[in-house]
């Protein structure tokens, strides 16, 4: 009766395009097309091959101190100079130091001294350490020639220990404890997430009032207890791996939604039932049929727990009840600019925050992009 | 013609642009005429363009979308013409056409009316911006109007919100906000498709009453020719943002005279016994997308008639009766030789 | 409504139960307890204490009984007389030490939540009402950053600034001679003096999530019928936009404050002792580092109650504001 009614013989012949490319192969393109994501995977991979080679590319060894050069100024690498005849030469290289003293202030100043150069180089001698823990050697990627000579491209501490060596070996455990956490959480959540969404019922009720629960509830005050609950005489590795279980006890929930939200569309979709009704097992449906279609989601998810993870560490090693100072993270870098006095004379001790700001900005961008790849529709 | 049009629209043509696409026509010719007090039917399959021609006659457009070419003449009652193309979409003058002179009603009752206030909140706010009125008093025209649009307990129902209705208790409220300013011209877009059948039939005859209460046009967007029927004093027939044909009712579905319109009537079922009935005679092909239409005529591709200049050349109008108006080059081969009309 | 109200109630009784269930297993959770550290840092200093003391002191808080035992004793004294035990460390009844600290918690987050709404409303709606505008690239980078910035690192920055640029220190919420004075318009004032920098803090991720929200909400109304309906009525269209879909999009951003709240209160928690804010932060990260376990308790306890009370306020607010929820429909 109506014109949409008429009968069309032409639609039912119509090909359907086949989509061969596996869901992974998918979900890269439509990555591929955020510009932001994918220059935030960039960085992400920066930060994250940093961490791994921490020893062999900052110039120092953390606990490296010089108490001459407490409070030294960054640098800044030159590459330039004017040789005796006025000819332009090329070459990294840094300035020393000279030592005044401010009248006013009545304390101890370091004015750059601009007649002195120290070459930079690759390939450095240096003291003798493990990559890894393991391997040793005596080359860092680079460092000044001049073993005796300062070279603090990012300033020194309190005790004269070169800000850019330590912000690079606490790279690796901010970024490490970030990792760790998301995959204690993504264990719990997955475990837990998948259980409640599969088999529902009164499991799945209770989870659901947890789940709730603990979203509802501040998560310093509980992290901060269960920190200060540690023992103090454990062993700084002790310590890193109980607060990455503190923070996985508190991060899993949001995992766990996510997978339980996937878990309960796809357990109505259809291909789930045809598998079912061929006879398929429950383990055979979650990991050949439901697994595939939902990864991509659980590693966007993943991703933006990271940030999360890695604020929280540093949130609570700044405030103290967290890693504590042997080990080197953003967090307890970032004790040393607690004392406004000490930050106004020396504001490079906050560059662990910029590194900070940027790590959670490029993961957060990753994160984005992984989603809308992983989900192109829906939010 | 003995009376002055309403509302005419001369070669009206709406561009839809997007940042990464070519623009694309989406409305490409279209001619109407509508006379005070008459009913016209604008009937096409989904897609064809009849929603976006009957909101530009509101300027209610989205904004990727601009009318690029033709005229759309109104004229109230007893009121100077208006170019309604040549107003700005949110200019004052646009808007006091809106809600006083036209007023539209949509076709889906429940997401036209705002969940978040009542009935009767939304249907004063119309009142008192176009005429003025204190709240109170709109309040009671308002509780009239439902009354009269067969709202039961319009007094209490005015203080309800749209999920405590009905569908049809809904578009009757729609209906009672559209006339609230007694309007010359009431834009009906598929106000019963979301509607059961018996609801459908009920609305109807509202409308076909409150027209004759007000004495104003109707301009019916319908997909359904069973409404057609039902409603119209004319019809006209789009196809892919074309006008095809417009005409008296009975006479275009007597004696349809474009392709178009001949294939739609002949895949109307008869009611017959089964062994009697024919197959019915479906129209080959697909729609095109606009993208790819024709230059020529929209229909080309799918028309058991199409000969030499169908494909290139876009038809010309053919009056061939009072108001019967139809574009088709078979009409110019027969014509051009009996008179030759432009 | 009633019913709705008193599901919520019960709920809350339910939350705000396992609420102190939790805080209390968490501060029993270290070894030892306070007496022990405190005969440790006694004996450190050369001092003995007599066994007999201790003995008393360990009878009297019931440090020696199971868990549960404990735990009831220290529910019921709460609940028959608000008492939450005494702090070891003040040697004080741990509510003297509270509330005011608190008073100020819920001040200076209440303020942020107000601020949070007051700024994020207009930039939302206008970013977007001119989507993919330049107000609007600024306001998304704007939000990112926002969200960036962990809060104790902003209110560093924050400080810095106003240190080496005013030579003015930010810290506190009064001046000396405000601190232990009545409220007046002077104290007020001198409040405001101090409080608009933690106001900033603790706002601005809220405000950048709001935004977001807000906007992503708002893009979604703009679409609906009812918008198109609002215009055909001939309205203006900035009425159109703020009688109809910004006040649809609000429904939603109102239940955010269920979620936002948690961050508020944790951030303000951190960004208090940064700027040493006499709230309940620093007291109970102190109280954590010293073992008062019965002052930690109640802190942790309470800021949980107070997320509980605020999450309720806003379904309060949003079932008064919403129609379908006010009356009971599905959908």
């Amino acid at each position: 009766m109506s014109v949409e009614q008429i009968p069309i013989e032409a639609s039912r012949t119509k090909k359907k395009k086949r989509v061969r490319e596996s869901q992974a192969a998918l979900v890269w393109r439509r990555f591929k097309q955020h510009r932001l994501a994918l220059i935030s995977l960039w960085i992400v991979g920066a930060f994250y091959f940093l961490a791994v080679f921490a020893e062999f590319i900052a110039p120092y060894d953390p606990s490296h101190y010089s108490a001459r050069y407490t409070y030294a100024p960054p640098q800044g690498l030159h590459f330039f100079w004017r040789d005796e005849e006025g000819g332009l030469e090329f070459g990294p290289y840094v300035h020393g130091y000279e030592t005044q003293i401010d009248p006013e202030a009545m304390r101890r100043v370091f004015v750059i001294d601009e007649t002195v150069r120290y070459p930079v180089s690759f390939f450095v001698e240096s003291e003798p350490y493990h990559l890894f823990g393991l391997i040793p050697m005596t080359v860092r990627l680079f460092g000044v020639t001049d073993r005796d000579a300062p070279m603090y491209l990012l300033g020194a501490d309190r005790l004269g220990r070169d800000l850019l060596s330590r912000l690079i070996y606490g790279t690796r455990i901010s970024l490490s404890i970030g990792l760790v956490g998301v995959a204690l959480s993504l264990i719990l959540g997955v475990v837990i997430g998948g259980f409640s969404g599969y088999y529902g019922g009164w499991f799945d009720n209770v989870v659901q009032r947890v789940i709730e629960f603990i979203r509802s509830m501040p998560t310093i005050p509980l992290w901060l207890g269960l920190a200060a609950a540690l023992p103090r005489d454990w062993s700084p590795l002790t310590i890193y791996f109980a607060i990455t279980v503190i923070l996985s006890l508190v991060g899993w929930t949001e995992l766990a939604r996510v997978t339980r939200g996937r878990f309960l569309a796809l357990r109505t979709e259809d291909f789930v039932t045809a598998a079912r009704l061929d006879g398929a097992s429950d383990w055979r449906i979650v990991i050949k049929h439901m697994a595939p279609s939902f990864m991509s989601h659980i590693i966007a998810t993943a991703t933006l727990a990271v940030p999360t993870m890695i604020l929280a560490e540093t949130a609570l090693s700044f405030l103290g009840l967290g890693l504590q100072p042997p080990i080197v993270s953003w967090g307890t870098l970032l004790q040393d600019a607690q004392n406004i006095r000490a930050l106004a004379s020396a504001p490079w001790l906050l560059s662990p925050g910029v590194a900070v700001i940027v790590a959670i900005l490029a993961l957060n961008f990753l994160g984005d992009g992984l989603r809308d790849a992983a989900d192109p529709h829906g939010r | 013609m003995a009376d002055k049009p309403l509302l005419t629209m001369e070669d009206v043509q709406i561009v839809f642009s997007s940042p990464d696409e070519a623009d694309i026509e989406g409305v490409r010719r279209v001619d109407l005429n509508l006379r005070p007090g008459k009913t016209l039917c604008l009937v096409g399959e989904s897609g064809c363009g009849k929603s976006v021609t009957s909101r530009s006659i509101l300027r209610l457009l989205d904004q990727n979308a601009r009318i690029d070419r033709g005229r759309i003449l109104f004229t109230p009652k007893g009121g100077e013409t208006v170019d309604i193309a040549a107003l700005k979409p949110n200019s004052p003058a646009m808007r006091a056409i809106r809600g006083a002179n036209i007023s539209m009603i949509f076709q889906e009752p429940m997401s036209s009316l705002s969940p978040v206030h009542t009935i009767g909140d939304q249907i004063d706010e119309m009142i008192v911006l176009h005429e003025r009125v204190k709240p109170k008093e709109a309040r009671e025209r308002t509780i009239a109007l439902l009354d009269q649009v067969g709202v039961p307990g319009a007094r209490e129902r005015a203080d309800a919100y749209p999920f405590h209705l009905s569908g049809g208790l809904r578009q009757r409220a729609m209906i009672a906000m559209a006339l609230s300013c007694k309007p010359d011209l009431l834009i009906a877009d598929e106000p019963t498709t979301a509607l059961d059948v018996t609801t459908q039939a009920q609305i109807l005859d509202l409308l076909r009453e409150m027209q004759e209460t007000y004495g104003m046009s109707m301009l019916f967007i319908t997909h359904d020719l069973g409404v057609v029927a039902e409603i119209a004093d004319e019809v006209a027939v789009m196809y892919l943002g074309d006008i095809v044909e417009q005409g008296d009712v009975y006479e275009v579905f007597k004696a349809p005279k474009h392709p178009y319109t001949q294939a739609l009537m002949s895949s109307i079922p008869t009611l017959t016994r089964r062994s009697e009935r024919k197959k019915l005679a479906p129209i080959k092909g697909n729609v095109p997308s606009p993208r790819d239409r024709p230059t020529g005529c929209a229909f080309t591709s799918r028309c058991p008639l199409a000969f030499g200049p169908c494909e290139t050349q876009q038809p010309g109008r053919h009056e061939i009766g009072d108001g019967h108006v139809v574009r088709c080059h078979l009409l110019s081969e027969t014509a051009a030789q009996t008179e030759g009309v432009a | 409504m009633a019913r709705f109200f008193a599901g919520r109630l019960v709920s809350m009784v339910f939350t705000i139960w396992a609420v102190s269930f939790i805080a209390f297993a968490i501060i029993q959770l270290p070894p030892g307890d306070y007496l022990t550290t405190y005969i440790a840092r006694l004996g450190a200093t050369g001092e003995t204490v007599d066994p007999a003391v201790v003995d008393a002191l360990r009878q009297q808080y019931g440090l020696g009984d199971p868990f549960l035992v404990q735990y009831w004793k220290w529910l019921t004294g709460i609940i028959s007389s608000g008492d939450f035990g005494q702090s070891f460390e003040w040697n004080r009844p741990v509510t003297e030490l509270i509330w005011g600290r608190l008073g100020n918690s819920v001040l200076l987050e209440g303020i942020a939540v107000i601020f949070m709404w007051l700024v994020a409303l207009p930039i939302g709606v206008y970013s977007a009402v001119r989507k993919y505008s330049l107000g609007d690239y600024l306001t998304t980078i704007f939000g990112f950053l926002g969200l960036a910035i962990p809060n104790f690192l902003f209110a560093l920055i924050l400080m810095y600034l106003s240190f080496s640029w005013f030579g003015e220190t930010l810290g506190g919420l009064f001046s000396p001679e405000f601190e232990d004075q009545r409220w007046s318009l002077a104290r007020v004032w001198d409040f405001f003096k101090h409080a608009w920098a933690p106001v900033i803090v603790l706002a601005t991720a809220g405000t950048a999530q709001l935004i977001r929200i807000l906007r992503a909400n708002l893009l979604d109304e703009l679409k609906k019928p009812y918008v198109t309906t609002a215009r055909s009525k001939g309205l203006a269209e900035w009425k159109v936009i703020l009688k109809y879909p910004v006040r649809v999009a609000l429904n939603p951003l109102v239940s955010t404050i269920g979620w936002l709240l948690p961050t508020l209160i944790s951030s303000s928690v951190v960004v208090s002792v940064v700027m040493s804010l006499p709230t309940a932060g620093p007291m109970l990260l102190r109280s954590l580092t010293s073992q008062d376990m019965y002052l930690a308790g109640a802190l942790i306890m309470l800021l949980g109650v107070l997320t509980v009370i605020g999450t309720l306020i806003s379904d309060l607010i949003l079932a008064w504001i919403d129609p379908r929820i006010r009356h009971g429909a599905s959908r």
